[in-house]
């Protein structure tokens, strides 16, 4: 009963006072977002000057890989931050025992992560020349991982931890390789040579895209794998590449 | 304008949603979601600056390019959060502090 009574409490003092603040505050930033003039310039100019030698035609992907790559790079380091904090923290609480998949189940991620797979490829290819490029490939390539997670295959606890772990630093350091290169060789960080901006895109994209996709996975995961588990069990039922 | 301007007011309305949360409820899991809806209205307010009639100039791509770092950041921010508060929740003796009043479990604690 207490329970039910402390779902709808009433606000207190302080409370009131701080929706008070909150809706004041909230008023002050829609007076000034609506005194905002339409006709700002921004930088849509800026960009669309430098289209031509950024190497790709999509301007967001400009942005994102050449005029600012630095700050994509950092967030791909963030990304591995993140990992690194919680495999740090806790191993991952996958189940310890064998569960009974369903057939429908086991069809519908049979068919789907191939294909999953596919639709992130080709997201990273088109990144290019229209919306899409290497988060957007490795969200749904994170997808496919957790689809996989969830549908508790034997075989995602016997996973080794070393490809993992290349897979995750694959992008941050294919990345951080090629700024370093073009400070080698043009003097500039991130400054690629002129007429090798595309692909140097193209690669720094895919190679973020596969560690982006892991990364999402194990954060979904929760947890650094956990190998000892593999020692001390007998070998699961199903061989590898049966089950999928 | 008129569509820039709903945008805008409903990314903020749904921050200062987030804002009143994260501030006045103590649970963990509600602060992260606190945190998660005020990220998505700086990311409308964000998307909505650059938006552009059809046919009048170009699209403003480095507001998209940020909110597109942006959620990236939020996503693995919420990951590493929940699983801080997971930690939180295990390490800490919340149960035994809310189960006082059944005294078995607040002997095996003393013991």
């Amino acid at each position: 009963m207490p329970k039910t009574r402390n779902r709808h409490k009433r606000l207190d003092g302080f409370q009131r006072l701080f929706l008070l603040l909150v809706v004041c505050l909230i008023t002050l930033l829609g007076c000034i977002l609506s005194t905002i003039p339409n006709s700002a310039p921004g930088l849509a100019d800026a960009v669309a000057r430098l289209q031509e030698r950024s190497g790709v035609k999509s301007p967001v992907t400009a942005v994102l890989l050449n005029f600012r790559a630095y700050d994509t790079m950092l967030e791909v380091v963030v990304l591995l931050l993140a990992v690194i904090g919680s495999w740090s923290l806790t191993k991952s609480p996958l189940p310890e025992q064998d569960t009974d998949i369903s057939p429908v189940q086991m069809g519908v991620v049979r068919l789907l992560a191939p294909v999953m797979c596919l639709v992130a490829a080709y997201l990273v290819w088109q990144g290019s020349h229209l919306a899409g490029g290497a988060f957007q490939g490795g969200a749904i390539l994170g997808a496919a991982g957790v689809l996989i997670l969830v549908s508790d295959f034997p075989w995602i606890r016997t996973i080794p931890a070393l490809p993992l772990r290349i897979g995750l630093v694959l992008g941050p350091l294919f990345f951080v390789g090629i700024a370093l290169c073009c400070l080698f060789f043009t003097g500039k960080l991130l400054g690629y040579p002129e007429g090798t901006a595309g692909w140097l895109i193209l690669l720094i994209e895919a190679a973020c895209a596969l560690s982006i996709g892991i990364t999402l996975a194990s954060l979904f995961a929760g947890g650094r794998p956990d190998n000892t588990m593999k020692k001390i069990q007998p070998p699961a039922k199903h061989p590898p590449g049966k089950s999928l | 304008m008129i569509t820039t301007l709903l945008y805008s007011m409903t990314g903020l309305i749904l921050f200062g949603m987030g804002l009143f949360t994260l501030i006045v409820h103590s649970h963990p899991l509600r602060k992260i979601l606190a945190v998660n809806v005020m990220s998505t209205g700086v990311f409308l307010i964000l998307i909505a600056t650059a938006y552009t009639p059809l046919g009048q100039g170009e699209v403003d791509p480095v507001p998209h390019a940020m909110v597109l770092t942006g959620i990236v950041v939020s996503v693995s921010v919420t990951a590493l959060a929940l699983i801080l508060a997971c930690r939180v929740q295990e390490t800490s003796n919340l149960d035994l502090l809310k189960k006082k009043t059944v005294p078995e479990t607040a002997k095996e604690s003393t013991t």
